[in-house]
């Protein structure tokens, strides 16, 4: 098929004349008055287990259909609060957590919520030992231990055992993960499959992972009915809620890819919802007197990060003048409009501890004079890694312009996503520009990947930003693992408050900006908001004038 | 008849048999090596793109020591040769794989999807032939014509237009303007609750359960893509027609039909069309082929859950079972096709009738 593969590569030009030819777009469909419908391209949803799933659509499913222990605090996220436990307390010695269930709670099957459902989905989690448990297994908790150290002491008394003394926020904020959603034991023991042990899997049974891919077994205020891979995921009403119910009584994402097929199906009242706005599109949005926008920051920062393989890009003073050599303004005004904040720091805003000092501006004179000092006054050359998607694309394009204007000469290799990964990850790349979400609510997440590399070794065990960027920071390291260890709220967030500047000033990374989730909506949808997480989009207070 | 032109009819009868017989034979042959080399082709390339394939299933954010262990337990930490082993003796029986994707195997997704894609091609070839073939007629008919200008002009716009562009423009027109046709999906919301497909082919499925409202609501639905991919279609099939028809009203035999007094009609549509229909044959079958590959433009524009679809997404995730799974279906859909199309062309040519 020549002629797709021909409009493949200009389709984004012929989108546009094709939208311009006819602007005002009358409005007749309406979505059911019970049912959200929303636009959504959640082609990266691979399980619906909260055991195994991490990725960011499916968080947002997990969220609305499924309870924790505790929850982010939306008024204060750098706080936590009760969600199926009513309150908890901490040992003296700071290593034993202990949480006390709500009475009477039950699932949306109608079993009980009991404290063994909460121990058996902390084992499961942590025996599947897919890409989530980590969060919870970096407690020091495997396989062999974790029913002791994760148990029901009676039917509403929790018992999680830490093997250090960790600063509470950090263990609250990480049993907020998905990942430490409580599923209904009941339910899902009667869909286990028998496995046989290996070496790389010890157990007799997969814990219902295999029904749990598609199947539902919680009780947050929607619950999951099905899940069909680019086409819909379809939520309803959990009667069984032990909150405030839901406001409308089902919740249906629709697969849609286009940016611009989402605004029309938008305009026309078919979806209630678009998500995946392009800033062209988001702009007619915002014009349109029926819709309107709404977006919040997201805890995903964009960066380009230098290899420090590379004998150029390792000297302190060419690190530095990158800093002066982006236009952060200009993106700010344009590629960017709409859809990310300039924001330098590692730790994106709503993070404990994150600062939100932005030092640097585009200063050619000033990159110059680093660049002298560092003996390469006329420049040199080196190539960057570039997904071909924006805002990438467009950045790194920007970026050309100005590293130009001090000497450097750019070469940008275009690549697919999981091409420029490939590579990034084997640390075969001069420049690499990505982004990094955080993978849960806590300053330790991105501390650990920007600001620590126990192992600079190419057969390393563990492989943070830093190693990818081959940047040896024992120092740095030490510090970001001794945050971990204070308990004390306010000077944790000092100590990440230090930490940021050592790396605003020092490291290979260059953060340029926070990523903003947009969504147009029509005007009659009540109560739709964005969270600051993926996980935190909740759609249970959202109803229809 | 006599017995010995019984025997004579018999024995040319027996003759195409073993004619037909052995071409499909030489066919069969044929596909099978084409098979075997798709698979090699499509698995190679599957494993010398520089991506991970571990990434696809995990994602960036995976800890290290599970990338280690997913990679053993992909096999992918096998050599090559016995990694296309094992992928040949399970494709043989059909099995490809699970996709990381959507987590089902890779042969009940496409189970799933390919009715989808089946009933729009089928329903755009049908659009394509039924108004295309007249259409051809009519411009050789009238060659020089006014009507053939038009209908050359008709041809070239559906060679030359992207179908993105023109899916696009009929979505703003047809849906967001008039509301003549719904929106990008298979189903209006309400019908995801009350109906149940059975073969995957909506409009069949509904006219089998006698839900008329659904029929209605999948035909508003599919009208649009499949007008699309008809038109593109039709471009081909009467550029294909013309050309054919103005070869057979070159022939002698149609002077002789006009000698004997034939009306212009019955010489046109009975004589001449009905010998051109053989090559035709060949002409709408490649096009339906070429159709059911997926128009992933088409797909992707109208949110339409085919194969297309299917394969781009899975592409862009690094799912190589689901790409390599899906080649594989549609290459042997393709082989079928040429099969096909080539046994109607031995049935429909007058020169192998029989007696």
């Amino acid at each position: 098929m020549m002629l797709e593969r021909f409009a493949l590569r200009s389709r984004g030009l012929l989108a546009g004349v094709a939208m311009s030819a006819l602007l005002a777009v009358p409005a007749f469909a309406v979505t059911p008055a019970d049912t959200l419908v929303e636009g959504f391209a959640f082609d990266d949803i691979i399980s619906m287990d909260p055991g195994e799933a991490f990725e960011l659509s499916t968080a947002e499913v997990t969220g609305n259909t499924y309870d924790l222990l505790v929850r982010l605090d939306l008024s204060d996220t750098s706080e936590v609060k009760g969600d199926l436990a009513e309150s908890w307390s901490i040992s003296d010695d700071g290593l034993t957590y202990t949480f006390k269930l709500k009475p009477g709670m039950k699932f949306a099957s109608g079993n009980p919520i009991t404290a063994a459902d909460v121990a058996y989905s902390f084992e499961r989690a942590i025996k599947l030992d897919k890409s989530p448990a980590f969060i919870i297994n970096q407690f020091g908790i495997s396989g062999d231990n974790v029913t002791e150290k994760a148990k029901a002491v009676d039917d509403t008394t929790f018992q999680f055992i830490v093997d250090k003394a960790y600063a509470p926020s950090f263990v609250l904020n990480c049993l907020s993960a998905t990942v430490a959603s409580v599923v209904d034991s009941k339910l899902v023991k009667e869909h286990v499959a028998a496995v046989t042990p290996s070496a790389d899997y010890k157990w007799d049974n997969d814990f219902g992972n295999a029904w749990l891919k598609t199947g539902y077994a919680g009780s947050g205020p929607y619950k999951l009915r099905e899940w069909r891979a680019n086409e819909a995921v379809v939520l309803e009403r959990n009667d069984n809620y032990n909150g405030e119910k839901a406001k409308l009584a089902r919740v249906i994402y629709r697969f849609m890819k286009e940016s611009s097929a989402q605004r029309l199906a938008l305009e026309a009242g078919d979806i209630d919802v678009a998500r995946n706005l392009e800033p062209n599109d988001l702009d007619a949005i915002a014009k349109n007197a029926d819709l309107a926008t709404t977006s919040a920051p997201k805890g995903t920062v964009y960066y380009i990060s230098l290899n420090q393989k590379n004998p150029n890009l390792a000297k302190p003073e060419v690190r530095q003048a990158f800093k002066y050599l982006i236009d952060y303004d200009a993106m700010a005004s344009t590629i960017l409009k709409g859809i990310g904040e300039i924001h330098q720091s590692f730790l994106p805003k709503g993070d404990l501890g994150a600062i939100d000092d932005n030092p640097f501006k585009l200063d050619v004179a000033k990159a110059k004079e680093l660049l002298a000092k560092a003996g390469l006054a006329d420049g040199f050359k080196v190539t960057m890694d570039v997904r071909s998607k924006q805002p990438e694309t467009g950045m790194a394009e920007s970026i050309q312009q100005t590293l130009g204007q001090a000497g450097i000469k750019l070469e940008i290799i275009p690549g697919d996503g999981k091409q420029t990964l490939t590579k990034y990850r084997a640390r075969n790349h001069d420049i690499y520009i990505g982004n990094w979400g955080q993978d849960y609510f806590d300053p330790n997440s991105n501390a650990q990947t920007f600001a620590s590399n126990p192992d600079n070794s190419d057969s390393a065990k563990i492989k943070t930003l830093a190693w990818r960027n081959a940047w040896d920071i024992p120092d740095l390291t030490k510090e970001t693992e001794a945050a971990l260890l204070e308990k004390d709220s306010a000077k944790r967030a000092d100590m990440y408050k230090g930490l940021q500047k050592k790396i605003l000033d020092t490291s290979p990374f260059v953060i340029i900006h926070q990523q903003l989730e947009v969504a147009g909506l029509r005007k009659n949808l009540k109560d739709f908001k964005l969270g600051p997480s993926f996980d935190t989009n909740f759609v249970w207070p959202v109803s229809k004038e | 008849m006599s017995v010995a032109e019984n025997q004579a009819a018999a024995g040319r009868g027996g003759a195409r048999a073993v004619a037909i017989l052995s071409s499909i034979g030489r066919f069969l042959v044929i596909a099978v090596t084409t098979y075997l080399g798709l698979l090699a082709v499509t698995f190679f390339i599957g494993r010398v793109i520089p991506i991970d394939p571990v990434l696809a299933v995990l994602g960036d954010r995976a800890p290290t020591a599970v990338v280690e262990r997913t990679r053993r337990e992909m096999g992918l930490d096998l050599p090559l040769i016995e990694q296309f082993y094992i992928y040949v003796k399970n494709a043989l029986s059909g099995d490809f794989g699970t996709s990381v994707l959507t987590t089902n195997p890779v042969m009940s997704d496409i189970r799933r999807v390919f009715p989808a894609t089946i009933e729009l091609a089928t329903l755009g070839t049908i659009i394509g032939a039924v108004i295309g073939v007249p259409l051809g007629v009519l411009a050789a008919v009238r060659r020089g014509s006014l009507i053939d200008q038009i209908v050359r002009i008709i041809g070239l716009i559906g060679y030359s237009v992207p179908i993105f562009w023109l899916g696009l423009l009929g979505l703003v027109l047809f849906y967001a303007k008039l509301q003549w046709v719904a929106f990008p999906a298979r189903l209006d919301v309400v019908y995801e609750y009350t109906f149940t497909p059975i073969t995957g082919f909506y409009l069949l499925d509904a006219a089998m359960q006698g839900q008329w409202d659904v029929f209605y609501d999948a035909y508003r639905h599919i009208i649009l893509p499949a007008s699309l991919l008809g038109y593109f279609a039709l471009a081909y099939i009467s550029r294909m027609t013309r050309s054919f028809m103005l070869n057979e009203m070159a022939q002698e035999y149609i002077v002789a039909a006009r000698a004997k007094g034939l009306s212009e009609t019955r010489i046109i549509w009975g004589h001449a069309l009905r010998n051109a229909a053989v090559p035709m044959v060949t002409v709408i079958a490649l096009s339906y082929a070429s159709l059911l590959e997926g128009s992933v433009l088409t797909e992707t524009v109208f949110s339409w859950p085919g194969i297309g679809l299917y394969i781009t997404n899975s592409l862009q995730n690094a799912d190589m079972n689901a790409v390599l799974g899906g080649t594989i279906i549609i290459g042997s859909v393709f082989i079928a096709i040429n099969l096909l199309s080539d046994l109607l062309y031995r049935l429909l040519d007058p020169r192998t009738k029989p007696g």
